[in-house]
């Protein structure tokens, strides 16, 4: 264990930001902190990075107090999500600040200040562009070089905040590879910020849900993915569709569903809210179903339905054209759940599937 | 012909953001070209029918060439001043919240709005003998009335805005984590200033001092009540020019004008040209 963070709470005047933050980051881990905007991300990379201090809470590495420490001590490389790198420099001059700055005594000669550049710039792949300047460079190009800043100094904790936020898609995929090499062979332990899940699942060895300033779910990518903890992280997962349903031994039942293949589950009887993708929703022709099908749309390798029932439930669900060849429009069908997730109680809005993009958009109350 | 044809010609017509181009741009030049070109041609036109040699001679007069050292010299003392001071207002008026900041954030605009004249008259009283800060520093020998040291505090009064108003906007934008960066980089407060806020300030620093010279240069109302006005001792060069004409010696006036609009013209074109070659590669082409 390296990073110890627990109890971290953080206020901006009447605003709870962080509100009791539990974290235990690994030797070489990569994390990523996912959430939405304003969930407090940012404010906690802050904090690790000894940019910003808690109002309550402990934060230590390898066992010393780093609250106690600046953060020039506690030596951690911080990408900003604008990158900040420094207008008047050459990249060249950028990546050699940390070193430049060192104390005489501490500080490498000349030569090998450029030496140690050189290396980065050629690790980087942006060898081509030591003598460039910010402005003249492209918003990848500058994220490489804010990454090579942040590692000349050999930090001991890599921070990201938004990485890839500024960049366009297909430059976004190629830097996320491209930094998961890096990451493989330096081994630094690296915690980035992303609201983007594609990414964070991609990249992350374990993937911190966040939201209002509390940590949802901790877990490998897989293990959130198939089994969300709370209802914050269904919805933010992509079980949009939200049923209610009533539990009796730990199964679920619902008029017109046929929820046999999910797992038997210790959920007191009584009702309860049924999350699921509208990808593990299979429609099945039945006669003697409740539900119909009033919405077909195809979306080239995918087929959209939309069942209803007579009080207006409506599902969206979402098949390969193969599967959904004997379906047609107004046919009486019934649903079945291939995977879902069942939280006790009554969701806020049942039965309305409630649609959340994949990616959270930044403009969030 | 008018002058927007004649930008417009080398390129393709293309669709401009500011509508009636032409009409636009031809009244500012037209502007610029009355109020601003035309005296300064015709102060040349002037200069050059009194011949280089009589030019000369005016010039290197001793009276002319005390009247100029005191000037440059009194000009430089405000100028270095006003650089650093100007400088640290800049600073604490963006870095710092404290009661009344705004009143003294408005109160750097003062000596723009007060006539110079005023400014002068203010100044003498407070620094002669037996004013506030004058019976302080007679005791102690110091007298600064009538003195070079008198020119330089009254140029400095008028031309401190230049330097902290140029300043302050571009201290205000910094981006903030720009310092945070150099922060986690380890650097030190003095390193983070000298390394990352001053160099992003400079252009805009030269700029600001090199105008608050040239205003110093030619600086008159503030200046003659408390310069003491001796010939040879204590006369700037906007005086001598006003005595001159006053003595209908517009030749001597108008070498002694030209000099210091030369001298103003140089600096600026000079700091223009390093602020060029600093900024060059820092904005995207
Ligand atoms: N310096 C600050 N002063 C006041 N409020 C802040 C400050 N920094 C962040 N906040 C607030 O804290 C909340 C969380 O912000 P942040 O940590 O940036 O979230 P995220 O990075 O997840 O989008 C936001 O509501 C934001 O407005
Ligand atoms: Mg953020």
């Amino acid at each position: 264990m390296t990073l110890a963070i627990s109890h971290l709470a953080r206020r901006f005047g009447a605003t709870q930001v962080l509100r009791g933050i539990d974290l235990q980051v690994r030797q070489g881990e990569l994390i990523a902190l996912l959430g939405p905007s304003g969930s407090g991300k940012t404010t906690l990379l802050r904090i690790i990075a000894g940019l910003d201090w808690p109002d309550a809470g402990a934060l230590s590495f390898d066992g010393s107090d780093w609250l106690a420490k600046s953060a020039a001590e506690r030596r951690i490389g911080f990408v900003f999500q604008h990158y900040a790198l420094f207008p008047h420099m050459t990249v060249r001059d950028n990546i050699a600040f940390g070193l430049s700055v060192l104390p005489r005594a501490d500080r490498p000669g000349k030569a090998q200040i450029a030496a140690t550049v050189d290396r980065l710039l050629a690790f980087l792949q942006i060898g081509g562009l030591a003598d460039r300047y910010p402005a003249e460079l492209s918003g990848g190009q500058r994220q490489r070089v804010a990454l090579g800043r942040a590692m000349a100094i050999e930090p001991r904790v890599l921070l990201l905040d938004e990485p890839f936020g500024a960049l366009d898609a297909q430059v976004r995929r190629d830097l996320r590879r491209w930094l998961r090499g890096v990451h493989d062979s330096t081994g630094t332990t690296t915690v980035f910020v992303t609201h983007d899940q594609e990414e964070a699942f991609e990249l992350a060895d374990r993937v911190v849900v966040m939201n209002g300033g509390v940590i949802e779910q901790i877990g490998k990518p897989d293990e959130i993915y198939d089994h969300p903890a709370t209802p914050f992280v269904a919805r933010f997962l992509g079980l949009t569709v939200e049923l209610p349903v009533t539990m009796r031994a730990g199964r679920a039942h619902a008029a017109g569903l046929d929820l046999t293949v999910l797992p038997r589950r210790a959920i007191p009887d009584g009702p309860a809210t049924l999350f699921l993708r509208p990808a593990d929703i299979l429609p099945v022709p039945d006669p003697e179903a409740p539900f119909r099908v009033t919405e077909m749309a195809t979306t080239g390798a995918l087929l959209r339905i939309v069942a209803e029932d007579d009080t207006g439930c409506r599902i969206e669900s979402e098949v390969p054209r193969r599967d959904g060849r004997d379906l047609r429009q107004g046919q009486p069908v019934g649903l079945r759940a291939v995977a879902g997730q069942i939280f006790p109680g009554s969701g806020q809005q049942p039965a309305q599937p409630i649609h959340t993009p994949k990616t959270l958009k930044e403009a969030r109350p | 012909m008018s002058v927007a044809a004649v930008i417009e010609a080398p390129t393709r017509r293309q669709k401009r953001v500011l509508p009636g181009f032409g009409l636009t741009m031809g009244l500012t030049l037209t502007y610029v070209g009355i109020i601003v070109l035309l005296p300064v041609i015709a102060l040349v036109l002037k200069g050059a029918e009194i011949g280089p040699l009589r030019f000369w001679e005016i010039v290197t007069a001793p009276r002319t060439l005390a009247a100029l050292r005191l000037t440059i010299t009194a000009a430089a003392l405000a100028t270095a001043f006003n650089a650093l001071y100007g400088l640290l207002m800049a600073w604490v008026l963006v870095r710092y919240r404290f009661p009344g900041r705004r009143l003294l954030d408005a109160m750097m605009d003062i000596p723009f709005a007060l006539p110079t004249a005023v400014a002068g008259l203010a100044l003498t009283a407070l620094f002669s003998e037996n004013g506030w800060y004058g019976a302080i520093l007679a005791p102690a020998g110091i007298s600064v009335v009538y003195t070079i040291w008198g020119v330089a505090i009254a140029m400095a009064f008028t031309s401190i805005p230049f330097v902290v108003r140029t300043v302050q906007p571009i201290l205000e934008d910094l981006d903030a984590s720009q310092e945070e960066a150099a922060r986690t980089l380890g650097a030190t407060p003095f390193q983070i200033f000298s390394r990352v806020i001053f160099p992003a300030i400079l252009p805009a620093y030269l700029i600001g001092t090199t105008i608050a010279f040239a205003r110093s240069l030619g600086e008159f109302g503030a200046v003659i009540f408390i310069a003491g006005n001796l010939p040879m001792k204590t006369e700037v060069a906007s005086l001598l020019a006003v005595i001159r004409l006053e003595e209908y010696d517009y030749n001597g006036a108008a070498a002694i004008a030209l000099t210091l609009v030369a001298i103003a013209l140089v600096l600026l074109a000079l700091s223009n040209w390093l602020q060029a070659q600093l900024t060059r590669r820092r904005v995207p082409a």
